[in-house]
């Protein structure tokens, strides 16, 4: 006996209702939770912002440029704390970016074999996988008494410079920037590297063809093609330095005052937020919660320039 | 018979400026290349160096000890960062794997545009603004509702909108490289698409996946900031999820500023645990992600 095959029509394996609903209800919970992600991000300023509302309505826009910080009559500023965000990020990326961009156009370019190549990139990488706290330990125990020694021979012999017309203290904005640059310069390393990478190999070999040297060629044609690739990464690096939080608590000194000087403490608003925000209550917390909405606010505008950065140049 | 070329024109005299510029801006990189390097080793040097001559077998099983006393260790602490992470982990890999497979899967090109964008937006939020958002959402309400404030929990929850977006990208990538033709196949034989993303694509994706949350983890369990004052801290053993519990960061944060040696030693052994943790689980995951490459 034989079965006939040509007879089993395909209707006979019509789906069942079950399997259609649970299709369905599968790409609506994937999508209810891909949309979450978007939520997550205005409820987080929603949420922050709400909290600090009281403190808004207390103080409106003169929080942003008060530098008092008040606790026993309520009255708070955050201008040191937007000050020493803004300086100490500058700070690091100062010493950063050219280290970072060094770094990356070693690793780019034919300068090393290739295996030792990846293995330095690897090690670079494995600074940012070095958590924040221990960078911060780290900079108690051994950064800060080498530059604090450095800072007496700056004050010493260059007091007459703003920069340095306070005895160092230990902790201040100049740790702080040093562990910053240390802390971005991975960020700014990797992406750069990809920028450089990413370049068709014919600019290269135009550049060298038409006689130029190898740094001729880097300088004149491979940074220009790569240059907003490398603008994206030191603003994401911005980005970084502005939130982060541990390291810089424990190196900048917390101190709320604005002072020209790089060997005096400042503070941070992320420091302020770690220092202050378990022993807060009442209006603190609000004003807390309205510097925390500056600060998110301030890391969103920066990152959202850099995803555009981004965007464009990979459109292109 | 000589060449009617001449023979130097092809080489530089290495005493051009031109070359003379080459050849100092190549020392140039070098030195960029070692001034990166010299952080890396001087953290890790020290912190091997500090960390095991305070290490012991006590610092896994014991309690801290009081601020003048000697001996001691942070077991809690170990015990309450794997908690949390735990928790962090339970949270965020289910929705940044279900939220990836919308962006691969099935969703039109706005949509996918529009999330990405919030994942990259998300993955740069500084970590003490989720520790700000987990104590209104989580440590508010639990005081309200009179269950408790500090906790465990809300500290997982601060970890999970850290792990979140790493999970997302990582799984999205993971995603858009299984090839074409499985998907192809798989709906070819008449599977559906659930059965097609959970038997077919996410299989072949599982590996990159792993590794994805493992960095993600790796990542977490050395974030400090959104746990000061989510989880707080804790001299005891974790007791429940809704208790101030410690964690490995955040007592190297409060034993490292503290004035007493003793703690400060712990503060040096913790620190080595955690830097071994996550280099550990770093170096695993890369690794193992290269060799299937």
């Amino acid at each position: 006996m034989t079965t006939n095959y040509y007879n089993l029509s395909p209707e006979t394996k019509k789906r069942s209702d079950l399997d259609k609903s649970l299709d369905r209800g599968f790409i609506w919970l994937t999508k209810i939770f891909a949309l979450a992600i978007a939520a997550i991000l205005l409820w987080i300023a929603f949420q922050v912002g709400t909290s600090a509302l009281p403190a808004i309505q207390q103080f409106g826009l003169d929080f942003l440029i008060k530098s008092d910080w008040n606790p026993v009559n309520d009255n708070y500023g955050v201008l040191p704390a937007i000050y020493g965000t803004i300086v100490s990020s500058l700070i690091g990326l100062l010493i950063a970016v050219p280290i970072g961009v060094g770094t990356a156009i070693l690793l780019s370019e034919n300068f090393l074999p290739s295996q030792v190549r990846l293995v330095l990139v690897f090690l670079v990488e494995l600074l940012a996988a070095i958590p924040s706290v221990v960078y911060g330990v780290w900079g108690i125990f051994v950064l800060i008494p080498i530059l604090t020694d450095l800072g007496k021979w700056l004050h010493n012999s260059l007091g007459w410079i703003p920069l340095f017309n306070s005895p160092p203290t230990g902790p201040g904005m100049l740790p702080a920037g040093v562990i910053l640059a240390i802390m971005t310069l991975p960020i700014i390393t990797a992406i750069s590297r990809d920028a450089l990478i990413s370049l068709p190999p014919s600019l290269r070999q135009a550049a060298l063809g038409l006689g130029a040297t190898r740094w001729e060629t880097i300088f004149k044609v491979l940074i220009p093609a790569a240059f907003s690739g490398i603008v994206s990464a030191v603003m994401l690096a911005l980005g970084r330095a502005m939130g982060e939080t541990m390291a810089v608590t424990m190196l900048i000194g917390n101190s709320n005052n604005i002072k020209i000087s790089l060997l005096a403490p400042s503070n941070t608003i992320s420091s302020l937020l770690a220092n202050q925000f378990s022993e807060a209550s009442g209006l603190q917390v609000s004003a807390l919660m309205y510097a925390a909405l500056v600060l998110f606010l301030l890391t969103l505008l920066v990152n959202i320039l850099a995803e555009f950065i981004v965007m464009r140049v990979q459109r292109l | 018979m000589t060449s009617l070329f001449p023979q130097n024109s092809l080489t530089r005299s290495p005493t051009s400026p031109r070359t003379l510029f080459n050849t100092v801006m190549t020392v140039l990189a070098f030195i960029c290349g070692a001034l990166a390097l010299v952080p890396l080793l001087a953290v890790l040097s020290y912190v091997l160096f500090k960390g095991f001559s305070s290490l012991s077998l006590n610092v896994f099983t014991q309690l801290p000890p009081a601020p003048f006393s000697q001996g001691g260790g942070f077991g809690n602490a170990i015990l309450g960062t794997l908690l949390m992470v735990g928790i962090g982990a339970v949270f965020s890999i289910p929705t940044g794997v279900l939220a990836a497979i919308y962006l691969t899967e099935f969703s039109d090109g706005r949509i996918a545009r529009g999330v990405r964008f919030a994942t990259n937006v998300l993955s740069g939020v500084p970590s003490i603004i989720a520790g700000v958002f987990a104590y209104g959402i989580v440590v508010l309400t639990l005081t309200k509702l009179n269950l408790g404030s500090y906790s465990a929990l809300g500290g997982g929850f601060a970890l999970a909108i850290l792990m979140l977006p790493i999970i997302v990208r990582t799984t999205d990538e993971a995603l858009q490289l299984v090839s074409q033709d499985l998907r192809q196949a798989a709906l070819g034989l008449g599977a559906t698409n659930f059965q097609t993303v959970i038997q077919v694509v996410l299989p072949a994706a599982l590996p990159a996946i792993v590794t994805g949350s493992t960095l993600a983890i790796a990542r977490a369990s050395g974030e400090t900031a959104p746990l000061i004052f989510t989880a707080l801290f804790s001299s005891f053993w974790p007791n429940g999820l809704l208790k101030p519990t410690a964690s490995l960061a955040v007592l190297v944060y409060n034993f490292a500023i503290s004035p007493f040696p003793s703690w400060q030693s712990l503060a040096w052994a913790a620190s080595l645990i955690l830097v071994l943790m996550v280099l550990i689980t770093s170096i695993i995951a890369r690794w193992a992600t290269r060799q299937k490459a």
